[in-house]
């Protein structure tokens, strides 16, 4: 499974990369995003994979008695996903105001801020 | 020791009741400006405790590292954040002097208060995860302060700088993840002895290349370092000012906190890369600025280049060189932070940045003219100012390390970065304007009142420059505290793990 994911995040990553390199701006922002899911799988795949139980303590004991799944790269990926989402949100709007000022999505036209 | 969590908590207090009042940016001004000046206050608090006590450590909710999320604070942590915080208050005092209306309608106060929140929550924070979410707290307040002022410019470099910074992170993130797989936790200080104990190294050293690609881009190391002059000249002064002070040298720090404590099993390959990418930033930085006309961009090249010296210091490892690295660190913050503050009032005085439309400022304002100079000759390393003595120190620690080459390649790019300041001075302050060109200042360039306050933050900096080239002494003695704390982090790994407040 771990091995079949790793394949998996390989593709999603060197298609993200393929798009970012890109001369398209809108290419290069699904191309962001893409990169962004094959991290998160990534947290996911690499910090291992089990099939346990949910980490449930007993109500009349202190301690986990039984072997559990860890279930703290979840919490990272979902907080990860959250501020993935915020920062894209954010790249689009700036993408939008891009093409709305310059009327342009190639890269070799956006050149003002380097003759300025 | 709950002054750890003032630096944080306090600019997210403010940040959240200047939105309270979002129509009335005149009050924001105030709110926010007291959130700013207090933590600045609890800042010097712990750093006094710090400097006699030694590194502390809460534990947010009694939770124990390393299960629990904690706040560290060692020697460099406090420097850094005394250091960044004493910049946040003059340049948000600057901010109020400007009164840039449109850009406080925008939410300049709340989103400076976050950007703070970022920047001191990455100095103290004691776990990798918990400074990927500073660090992301930091990117998106200075996104939407640099694309605030919403013109083509802005918008144009606020992508360049959006797009290399994003990728950067996915970088951070994804290093992250591999550790996690490692060794099994987010604790640094856990995550130092765990990685000490390990059986294969080599892994390890390969995920700290995943990191220092993803540190490098924050900092601008070469070859990464693209996007800071694409994006730091497009935004009103103080704001530039303060992503010119403090942005990348949270990357510089983060790289000296990563290479000190998680990864130091492959000195000899890990800690040579960052040398020789300090030695190639350094150059690539100074040859960006030769043929660059425009002030804040000439400014931002060389934030490129001494952000190389700072790196050679760390990379070079012994105590001398890192202690050497953190002054440079600090003193580059203060002085950098002071000439894009001036740049912004010659922007005001005569409508440009650009060295052909400005000239003959030291016969309009000669005091100002003096405090331009004393932060660019600090800069480029003029006696007794405090770039003077930076240098100096990595020199001897270069020379005592056996590194002639990079000594003569540190001397020789500070002699190009004399020239650049000087290109400055000449052309912005001493000759007059170029015959034909109609100089235009901006509203209030009349106004003394506005200037002579915007001079305050300015004056501010530029004795802190002077007293850091009288005082060398004492700095560099606190900056060698923060060294051997990282040579050897026995303190700090107890701080966290070992007893606890």
């Amino acid at each position: 499974m771990q091995s079949a994911l790793a394949i998996v995040i390989g593709i999603i990553f060197a298609a993200g990369v393929f798009l970012m390199l890109r001369r398209n701006i809108v290419k290069f922002v699904f191309g962001l995003a893409l990169v962004g899911q094959a991290v998160n799988l990534a947290i996911f795949a690499s910090s291992g994979m089990t099939r346990y139980h949910a980490p449930l303590i007993h109500p009349e004991s202190l301690y986990l008695s039984y072997q559990s799944a860890d279930p703290l790269p979840q919490a990272m990926i979902l907080t990860a996903i959250v501020i993935g989402f915020g920062l894209l949100a954010f790249t689009i709007i700036i993408l939008l105001r891009t093409f709305q000022l310059f009327d342009e999505v190639d890269t070799d036209e956006l050149q003002m801020v380097d003759k300025s | 020791m709950n002054l750890l969590v003032l630096p944080i908590i306090i600019p997210l207090l403010a940040a959240a009741v200047c939105l309270l009042f979002w129509k009335t940016p005149a009050l924001q001004r105030w709110i926010s400006f007291s959130g700013t000046f207090l933590s600045f206050i609890s800042i010097c608090i712990l750093f006094w405790h710090v400097v006699n006590y030694g590194p502390v450590a809460i534990h947010i909710g009694g939770w124990q590292a390393p299960i629990g999320i904690n706040l560290v604070a060692d020697a460099l942590a406090v420097i850094m954040l005394l250091v960044c915080s004493l910049v946040g208050v003059c340049v948000h005092l600057y901010s109020i002097f400007t009164r840039n209306e449109t850009l406080e309608k925008f939410g300049h106060h709340p989103l400076l208060q976050t950007l703070l929140v970022g920047v001191y929550g990455s100095f103290l924070t004691g776990d990798i995860f918990n400074l990927y979410v500073s660090f992301e707290i930091m990117l998106i307040s200075s996104f939407a302060l640099l694309s605030a002022a919403n013109g083509k410019l802005q918008i144009e470099g606020a992508f360049k700088y959006m797009a290399l910074n994003l990728f950067g992170s996915f970088m951070f993130l994804a290093g992250i993840g591999i550790l996690y797989g490692m060794a099994g936790t987010v604790n640094m200080a856990d995550l130092a002895v765990k990685m000490s104990a390990l059986d294969d190294p080599s892994m390890a050293t390969a995920t700290g290349m995943l990191f220092l690609v993803a540190f490098g881009l924050k900092a601008a190391a070469f070859p990464f370092f693209s996007w800071l002059p694409a994006s730091y000249h497009t935004p009103p002064s103080a704001i530039s000012a303060i992503f010119a002070g403090l942005l990348t040298k949270v990357g510089v720090y983060t790289v000296m906190r990563f290479f000190s404590l998680i990864f130091v099993q492959n000195i000899g390959f890990t800690h040579e890369l960052i040398v020789v990418m300090g030695v190639l930033t350094m150059i690539a930085g100074i040859i960006g600025a030769v043929g660059q006309y425009d002030i804040r961009k000439i400014l931002s090249f060389h934030i490129v280049s001494q952000i190389g010296y700072m790196l050679i210091g760390f990379g070079m490892w012994t105590e001398i060189a890192i202690a050497g690295a953190i002054f440079y660190l600090v003193h580059n913050i203060i002085a950098k932070t002071n000439l894009f503050l001036a740049a912004g009032v010659i922007n005001r005085l005569q409508g440009s940045y650009h060295l052909d439309y400005v000239g003959g400022i030291y016969r309009q304002r000669p005091y100002f003219s003096i405090l331009f100079l004393i932060s660019a000759l600090g800069l480029a390393g003029i006696p007794p100012l405090s770039g003077f003595f930076a240098k100096i120190f990595l020199i001897k620690a270069g020379l005592l390390d056996g590194r002639p080459i990079v000594v003569f390649l540190m001397v020789f790019v500070g002699l190009f970065t004399l020239i650049s300041m000087i290109k400055i001075f000449e052309k912005a302050f001493w000759k007059p304007v170029k015959e034909g060109v109609e100089i235009q200042p901006l509203p209030g360039a009349d106004n003394p009142s506005v200037i002579n306050s915007m001079m305050i933050p300015i004056g501010i900096l530029a004795v802190v420059v002077v007293l850091m080239g009288f005082g060398a002494p004492i700095v560099f003695e606190l900056c060698k505290l923060a060294a051997s704390q990282m040579l050897d982090p026995s303190a700090y790994i107890h701080a966290v793990l070992g007893g606890g407040f």
